[in-house]
């Protein structure tokens, strides 16, 4: 059973039609590539699935349950994450906070004054995370703004791994990474899937698209053109349906 | 100390150090200037006025921090010590209704602040600049234009007694400060309003209901008004509708200089209320010195257009 499927999903933008009906289903643990010309649609897509936009028309369903109307807030509370491109970091708020950002566990202050924010439960669970990432970070107190774009980029992945996601979304996660970095962020993906992890990889570099995805989807122009195994198909191939060349 | 050890010092203490120095060096100026600066007498004098201005200090604290503003706090301050007195002396109604009416007065004039900031998608610079106009017009028509005079005493004993020896407005402004510190700091609702200050696209995608949370920042920022309206009620006996004007430059420029960032993502009440000490040593030895009141409004303002150059530089070198 699909894990995630999307129906006939629509949605503009004034008169911009930037959505015409997506059909597309998404398996547990599988990698979907998701590739397009820009302005193909493929932000505005993954935001409806996150719940930032609403949809003019269609409906999401997430582990057989409808999730059209729900607020980005309670999507990720059943397990669906996205590392947006721009990261959606706070700067000036420490590497902890920004990992547990909405989320933030609490307890009873001296036992009795409600809503105190468990900063050391935060700041430790913070700190293992980024640990089993690998990742190089000065300390966990470091005002995430004074970063490195690769360290963000870890704070950024932290932050979606940390609560047992089903299905991680991500935008562009390898454009603005060194090619060393790169190969981690591969890796990490490759991971993910081992743990039960879905994964949608929007990336314009179909090199990473073909290294690690089984499945790669051409987004034209608001609607899904093409639905490709990776081992059926070349970057050629890829490549002639985002420009709209094939066939 | 490199940078990060620095950082997370100031943030264990919620306060940045140079405020903490601008305020002993200020003092330390002051009292060599004035011998009577530093009797007791005039220090309770420094913080009883500080307690009404630094109440509305800290609801401008949690709307900055959010990056937003609230121009209005002086003009609600007014209508909220008049819809109090007008309550509780106009149409003789219990004493308490001085406090229920000035609270609620306030809350709801934050409430429409939020709601068209939030619903109308206007600008809290035009909301609140407009609620400044429509505040101080209501308070004025409530009350006639005239002070509205003789409260009870259980109102009077607010502002104008000395429980152990300290005015009871200082007591309600330690309160108000602890809690709201509380809140700001440590609980989810203040950690919220940090993050929608610092990157509302990232506070919307992790999950944060941002309309809620600005419409709450601006009723708490409204119900500080109406605590500082209280005060002012209580401590002057009198439902004044001309009470807090040009308060916001006061409340904001404390904030400020406390080391709320006006772009929002950072504010600690601790700072605030070292930044509103700061106001009120300044005004309090400015009139020592018998400066006029027309030069001390040039320099509050003055004030607060340095303490944001000044932050404005330290962001430029650090990025």
């Amino acid at each position: 059973m699909a894990l995630l499927t999307m129906s006939g999903l629509k949605k503009s933008f004034g008169s911009i039609e930037v959505l015409r009906g997506i059909d597309l289903e998404i398996n547990p643990s599988e990698v979907v590539g998701l590739v397009g010309d820009n302005g193909a649609g493929k932000s505005t897509l993954m935001k409806s699935i996150t719940g930032v936009y609403s949809l003019d028309e269609g409906n999401i369903r997430f582990e057989d349950q409808n999730i059209t109307s729900l607020a980005p807030g309670d999507r990720r509370a059943r397990g669906i994450e996205m590392i947006y491109q721009d990261l959606a970091l706070a700067p000036q708020q420490d590497i902890a906070n920004n990992i547990f950002l909405g989320r933030e566990p609490t307890k009873k202050l001296w036992g009795f004054l409600p809503g105190f924010v468990d900063k050391n439960k935060i700041d430790a669970e913070a700190l293992s995370m980024i640990d089993r990432l690998g990742a190089q970070i000065p300390s966990i107190h470091v005002p995430v703004g004074r970063l490195s774009g690769g360290q963000q980029q870890t704070v950024a992945i932290a932050r979606a791994l940390t609560f047992d996601p089903k299905l991680v979304i991500m935008d562009e996660p390898t454009a603005a990474l060194a090619v060393r970095e790169v190969e981690g962020v591969l890796k990490l993906i490759d991971q993910m899937q081992n743990s039960g992890i879905a994964v949608i990889l929007i990336s314009h570099r179909l090199n990473d698209i073909f290294a690690a995805c089984q499945r790669i989807v051409v987004l034209r122009r608001g609607s899904v053109i093409a639905d490709l195994q990776q081992e059926a198909t070349d970057m050629n191939e890829v490549v002639s349906y985002i420009v709209g060349a094939h066939g | 100390m490199n940078p990060s050890e620095e950082f997370v010092l100031l943030s264990r203490l919620h306060i940045r150090l140079e405020s903490l120095i601008v305020l002993i060096v200020l003092s330390a100026t002051m009292a060599m200037l004035s011998p009577v600066f530093l009797s007791v007498n005039n220090l309770f004098n420094i913080i009883l006025a500080t307690a009404t201005f630094g109440v509305l200090a800290i609801g401008a604290t949690f709307v900055i921090s959010s990056a937003g503003l609230d121009l209005s706090l002086g003009s609600v301050l007014g209508l909220s010590s008049v819809v109090g007195a007008a309550l509780v002396v106009t149409l003789e109604w219990p004493w308490y209704f001085a406090i229920i009416g000035s609270l609620f007065a306030g809350t709801m004039a934050g409430a429409v602040n939020g709601f068209i900031i939030t619903r109308g998608l206007v600008p809290a610079f035009i909301v609140t600049l407009g609620m400044l106009g429509i505040a101080r017009g209501l308070a004025l028509i409530i009350s006639g234009g005239r002070g509205i005079y003789g409260l009870p005493n259980e109102i009077l004993f607010l502002g104008q007694a000395r429980p152990l020896g300290v005015p009871t407005p200082v007591f309600i402004l330690a309160i108000v400060a602890i809690i709201s510190h509380y809140i700001l700091a440590h609980t989810r609702f203040g950690h919220h309003t940090l993050a929608l200050g610092d990157n509302e696209a990232a506070a919307k995608a992790t999950g944060i209901d941002i309309s809620r949370q600005r419409m709450l920042l601006y009723m708490l920022s409204g119900l500080m008004a109406g605590i500082a309206g209280l005060i002012f009620t209580a401590r002057v006996n009198t439902g004044d509708p001309t009470a807090g004007l040009n308060y916001e430059l006061l409340a904001i420029t404390a904030a400020i200089i406390g080391g709320t960032n006006l772009f929002g993502g950072r504010g600690s009440i601790l700072g605030t209320m070292i930044g509103a000490l700061i106001m009120g040593v300044l005004q309090n030895g400015l009139n020592l010195l018998a400066v006029q009141a027309y030069y001390q409004q040039m320099a509050i303002g003055i004030v607060l257009i340095a303490a944001v150059w000044l932050d404005q530089v330290r962001d430029r070198r650090r990025s």
